[in-house]
């Protein structure tokens, strides 16, 4: 295994960006960092600025107004930079699917590596979800 | 040659930036049990380092090439200083005339770098941040140098930091005293500012302008800020034992020492909310300040 890859999997810096969602993901993902499941062991962090993202985390179901914003916010990215969608409003658009300001889901807009399902998906599923991303990873390596 | 080599490896960059990213990953260490969290292991700085470096470097549209060129000043100034230091505490009889405001000046230039890193950077928050940075510099450097004038006078008017080292190893620390006591309180708040620790952390403020001056950055000068960053840590607290607490040079109370200091200003990180800029201003103009001329005076009167 290349040395950069451990790396990026062993330090992976989250920007979090809320495409119009409830506020249920957002408050699932801060749980993630606190005591008792801090995810800083991993070397995971949340960071300000999109300049410094490893994975941008979505949550939400991607409105007409979020739509160019994220496609903004990705080409900002440094590469290699992960897509997380977070929730079941940004994997399906969950009951919003047929909404006027609802167009297509976030796998139609941007390369999707990690799906969490969950309405909102609790802390556990979130660090299962990563663990899988990274095994994802490091067999996608190998072969 | 042997000159490059001590900037380069053991005293110099290499040294300092390893012992650096170790003080940091004691930083985060010590956070995480405060918050009562586990924290990274201990390696951790040094992943997130080559992480970046494996990282696209983005250079944004129409800025400069200071953009690229600041972060390698800062960290070669940084260097620098922890090289001068690094020397005269392994031997005090090593240093040169003036070498105390060659580090002061020295350790400036990191914060100079961030700031024209981040006008380079042609973004409105990162300029905010940069101005914000000036203005700290500009509040904390006044009492700074008013504590390093009270050491002076006190040490015989001696401007070689392996002169200062050699009095104190003579007359016993200058902490010992009452100026110098006042003079280390002064000098500690302002490393807290300049190695940009919470109170004053208003340039880099993650919350409120999402990074400040390094909001552009990305991938390789990213990683070299950090490592300033890390330089730093190392550096400041050494001036800081070398000023005050040089009484016993000795590999392992020059650790402890580093580690005392260390630890009190994480505490004081995790203890205290940001000041708003104008706040840090007027604490270190107002208050501090004047610790620091009391101390001035009191040296002057020999006590």
């Amino acid at each position: 295994m290349n040395l950069k890859l451990k790396a990026l999997t062993k330090s992976i810096w989250v920007f979090h960006v809320s495409a119009g969602s409830c506020n249920n993901c957002d408050i699932e993902i801060l749980d993630c960092l606190t005591p008792r499941f801090d995810v800083e062991r991993f070397g995971i962090q949340l960071i300000g600025s999109v300049r410094h993202a490893d994975a941008i985390l979505i949550t939400g179901a991607m409105n007409r107004k979020a739509v160019p914003r994220m496609k903004k916010i990705y080409e900002q990215a440094p590469k290699p930079c992960l897509v997380i969608a977070v929730g079941q409003c940004a994997l399906s658009q969950h009951m919003f699917k047929d909404s006027y300001s609802m167009r297509e889901p976030l796998d139609k807009i941007l390369p999707v590596d990690l799906y969490i399902p969950g309405c909102p998906p609790k802390p556990e599923a979130i660090i299962s979800g990563i663990v899988k991303l990274v095994e994802k990873l490091r067999t996608k390596d190998k072969k | 040659m042997k000159l490059f080599l001590n900037y380069l490896i053991f005293p110099g960059l290499l040294f300092s930036a390893v012992m650096g990213l170790l003080a940091g990953w004691i930083d985060r260490k010590v956070t995480a049990r405060i918050q009562w969290r586990k924290g990274p292991p201990w390696y951790q700085n040094f992943i997130d380092i080559i992480k970046l470096l494996g990282k696209e470097t983005i250079v944004p549209e129409g800025s400069k090439i200071t953009f690229i060129f600041a972060p390698a000043l800062g960290l070669l100034g940084a260097g620098l200083a922890a090289t001068i230091l690094g020397k005269v505490l392994i031997n005090p009889l090593e240093s040169f005339i003036g070498d105390l405001i060659v580090v002061l000046y020295l350790l400036v230039i990191p914060a100079i770098a961030l700031i024209i890193g981040a006008s380079a950077s042609r973004n409105p928050l990162a300029s905010v941040g940069a101005s914000r940075e000036m203005k700290l510099v500009l509040s904390y450097e006044l009492p700074f140098i008013l504590a390093i004038i009270a050491i002076v006078i006190k040490s015989a008017g001696a401007i070689k930091i392996g002169n200062i080292i050699n009095y104190q190893i003579n007359f016993g620390s200058h902490i010992g005293s009452v100026s110098g006591a006042i003079a280390f309180i002064v000098s500690l708040l302002c490393m807290q500012a300049k190695l940009g620790m919470v109170p004053f952390d208003v340039a880099e403020a993650e919350q409120e302008i999402m990074g400040g001056t390094l909001i552009e950055y990305s991938g390789l000068p990213l990683a070299i800020f950090k490592l300033t960053k890390s330089v730093l840590l190392y550096t400041m607290p050494l001036l800081i034992i070398s000023l005050f607490l040089a009484k016993d040079t000795a590999l392992i109370s020059v650790i402890l020492k580093y580690l005392m200091l260390l630890v009190i200003i994480i505490l004081v990180k995790n203890t205290n909310p940001r000041l708003r800029v104008d706040q840090a201003i007027k604490f270190f103009w107002g208050p501090v300040t004047i610790l620091a001329g009391i101390s001035v005076l009191l040296a002057l009167l020999g006590l």
